[in-house]
């Protein structure tokens, strides 16, 4: 299957070029924005880390390393679409339109982390896993119903592929030819479990097969080879072609969460390899540089201007008002039901204060 | 002066028929759902004709996959629809388990209002038809345990028209219970034109002094007849409640009964322990303690497997059982 399912890379790990018509379709000014927002992305990873570390957020998920496969599937989309994450792919929120102070709020127990701003369609992130496919499928769906041109593109990773719901939203996806992308990232890793013991299958690619869905395997790192195999599924999609299975292969850095310790299962010396080698980023700047236009001003300039968006964000999530405690309650039902509000009112007169 | 209102006599299930039929002229964001529920027109013909009717786009025939089906209506609803998901049977539902606990009833908080779902699932359920394996289940007490759904069973067929239309109209997931035994029990009037029930109120099937009974489902009809001999038998006035909505209670008319009669007795099929029995207890406890002249009698299935069939009567609730208990309460 590795032969039926080839690894499409468009820029290869050194930046050249390996398919010169594709590239042709691309832009300098599309590579730098496609810097850009990884950038953005990697240096609020980076952040986050940190603040778990000094107690500012709780557990805290990175993606570093996979921001070509968030990044690149993210900007393939449009307002109006929907995007159904899961706790992995703040990248691709944030890069989608979610806004910085609300995936820094997500990470400090807020609810506010898993509301969308106005106009755009985010689901919250999905954290029992593969339980979002079925939802990608039925907002979907419900797009092809109404007769608009809509897509859902949702994000999985590599163990998500062992869980029914897996295959339950490919299935449905099939048979109802819903416009839906399913986006899968595979780092390797299921926390500790490598892919060889998650499944005998060499690629996830193969396992649209069995549902005759089309799908491809892509170089997760190569940002330009996922965005134009996302747009292709995306146009697939809103003429009406039905759904897409894509698998972007990749590698997480870090570890599972703060919460976990990598070197337990697998050399971290890998990863640091890796860094050097296949890096998203570094592969732009390597192309970049090799055509001539990498600019030191212009790298300087963004980061500063990422840093100080960063700090904006921060500040405003640490100045955000405290959670009030009718959010643990008002959204549980459209109105309370009798026992519920009857457990609010005794809180309230415990803590005396007005019910 | 009264107006006369077109009735038409029905059975249960076709009752809740007819309350989808009128869901689906009114509204067309609503859409049908589940395993053989179109072409077939449900295994128990509870869709039937719709399929002709509405067309294969709203009575939709699914891959045969329960958390599928609930995972799918659930991205529906977030994006505009109103989704009737069919567990062919409540004993199957326990694959759309995690779709509901973990996304259905949440999806409403963990967006604070901006994705909401509107969902209702039918389910038969209950033993005493003689089904096979699994077929039998009665897990109320699994859902009236989760926060964010409410959970509704008819045991007539006026009812189940009323209450079906209200779950479909309500903002949140409902899961709605049809006892199989009530199916086509008995044949009523039932309105032809739209009526709405209110969820969470129970109904007073049969007014008493000396006992109240908490009942639902099809526990109804072996209660009412445990009333019907005992009252033939000695001099005690039996009041019969069928709760009609598990989640929530109606406390209203628990307390209120009790209250009166000064005695209480729980039936229901489901195992015995951690149910809703314990909830009503509860409601009895925190209203009505001080009117109590005896213990809160239970009769309810065992903490075992509802059984296979040839065992099933053994399982149920009998009217001996039942109107063992309400002399035990009496006779304190």
């Amino acid at each position: 299957m590795l032969t039926e399912f080839p690894l499409q890379q468009v820029l290869n790990e050194e930046g050249h070029v390996k398919e010169e018509d594709t590239m042709q379709t691309i832009t300098i000014d599309q590579i730098k924005s496609f810097y850009y927002y990884m950038l953005r992305a990697r240096l609020l990873d980076k952040k986050c880390v940190n603040l778990q570390r000094q107690g500012r957020i709780g557990t805290y998920v990175q993606y570093e390393g996979q921001e070509a496969a968030q990044v690149g599937s993210a900007l393939a989309l449009e307002k109006g679409d929907w995007m159904l994450p899961t706790y992995r792919d703040h990248a691709a929120t944030l890069t989608f339109g979610q806004t910085m102070r609300n995936l820094l709020l997500n990470w400090r127990g807020r609810l506010e982390g898993g509301v969308p701003p106005e106009g755009l369609n985010i689901f919250p992130p999905a954290v029992p896993i593969a339980s979002q496919l079925p939802h990608a499928t039925g907002v979907a769906w419900a797009e092809k119903k109404k007769g608009s041109d809509r897509v859902s593109l949702v994000y999985f990773g590599d163990g998500a592929t062992s869980e029914g719901d897996f295959h339950e939203g490919l299935n449905f996806a099939s048979v109802f030819q819903t416009p839906t992308i399913f986006f899968n990232q595979n780092n390797g890793y299921a926390i500790s479990v490598p892919m060889e013991k998650q499944m005998n299958s060499k690629t996830i690619a193969q396992k649209g097969l069995g549902y005759d869905i089309e799908s491809a395997r892509i170089d997760g790192n190569d940002i330009v080879a996922v965005y134009l195999a996302v747009k292709e599924a995306v146009k697939r999609a809103r003429n009406g072609e039905g759904p897409t299975l894509l698998e972007a292969v990749t590698w997480r850095y870090g570890a599972h969460t703060t919460a976990d310790d990598p070197s337990k299962y697998r050399d971290q010396a890998e990863s640091e390899t890796r860094r050097k080698t296949a890096d998203p980023l570094l592969r732009l700047e390597r192309y970049l540089k090799n055509e001539g236009k990498w600019d030191e001003a212009w790298h300087a300039a963004i980061e500063e201007e990422i840093q100080e968006e960063i700090d904006t964000a921060l500040i405003e999530m640490e100045n955000y008002p405290e959670a009030e405690l009718s959010q643990m309650f008002d959204h549980v039902y459209d109105i309370p039901t009798w026992p519920l509000q009857e457990q609010i009112n005794e809180h309230l007169a415990t803590k005396g204060r007005n019910a | 002066m009264t107006t006369s209102v077109q009735t038409k006599t029905m059975t249960m299930v076709q009752s809740i028929n007819d309350a989808m039929r009128t869901m689906l002229a009114e509204d067309e964001r609503t859409l049908i759902l589940g395993e053989d529920v179109g072409v077939n027109g449900g295994v128990f013909r509870a869709t039937e004709g719709l399929y002709e009717e509405f067309g294969a786009e709203r009575i939709i025939d699914t891959p045969l996959a329960e958390s599928g089906i609930m995972g799918t209506s659930i991205g529906l609803a977030a994006n505009g629809f109103r989704p009737v998901a069919e567990m062919q049977f409540l004993g199957f539902i326990y694959p759309a388990f995690n779709q509901i606990m973990t996304h259905a009833t949440r999806i409403r908080q963990r967006t604070m209002g901006r994705y909401t779902s509107p969902i209702v699932i039918r389910a038969p359920y209950g033993a005493g038809v003689r089904a096979p394996e699994i077929h039998s289940d009665s897990v109320e007490g699994l859902f009236t345990q989760m926060p964010g759904i409410k959970v509704v069973v008819p045991s007539t067929a006026y009812d189940a028209k009323g209450l079906l239309i209200s779950s479909m109209e309500d903002p949140d997931p409902v899961l709605f219970l049809e006892p199989m035994r009530c199916y086509r029990s008995s044949r009523m009037e039932v309105p032809e034109e739209k009526y709405t029930i209110k969820l969470g109120k129970a109904a007073v099937l049969k007014e008493g002094e000396d006992i109240s009974i908490f009942t639902w489902g099809a526990m109804t009809i072996e209660t009412m007849k445990a009333v019907e001999q005992i009252e033939n038998e000695q001099n005690i006035s039996c009041e019969v409640i069928d709760l009609r909505t598990l989640y929530p209670l109606d406390k209203e008319i628990i307390s209120q009964s009790v209250q009166k009669t000064s005695r209480a007795l729980i039936v229901h099929e489901a195992p015995g322990t951690g149910g809703v029995s314990s909830e009503v207890l509860s409601v009895i406890n925190d209203t009505s303690f001080l009117y109590l002249r005896s213990p809160v009698e239970r009769v309810s299935g065992f903490d075992t497997p509802v059984p296979v069939y040839s065992l099933e009567q053994e399982y149920l609730p009998s009217p001996e059982k039942i109107k063992h208990a309400i002399q035990r309460s009496i006779t304190f």
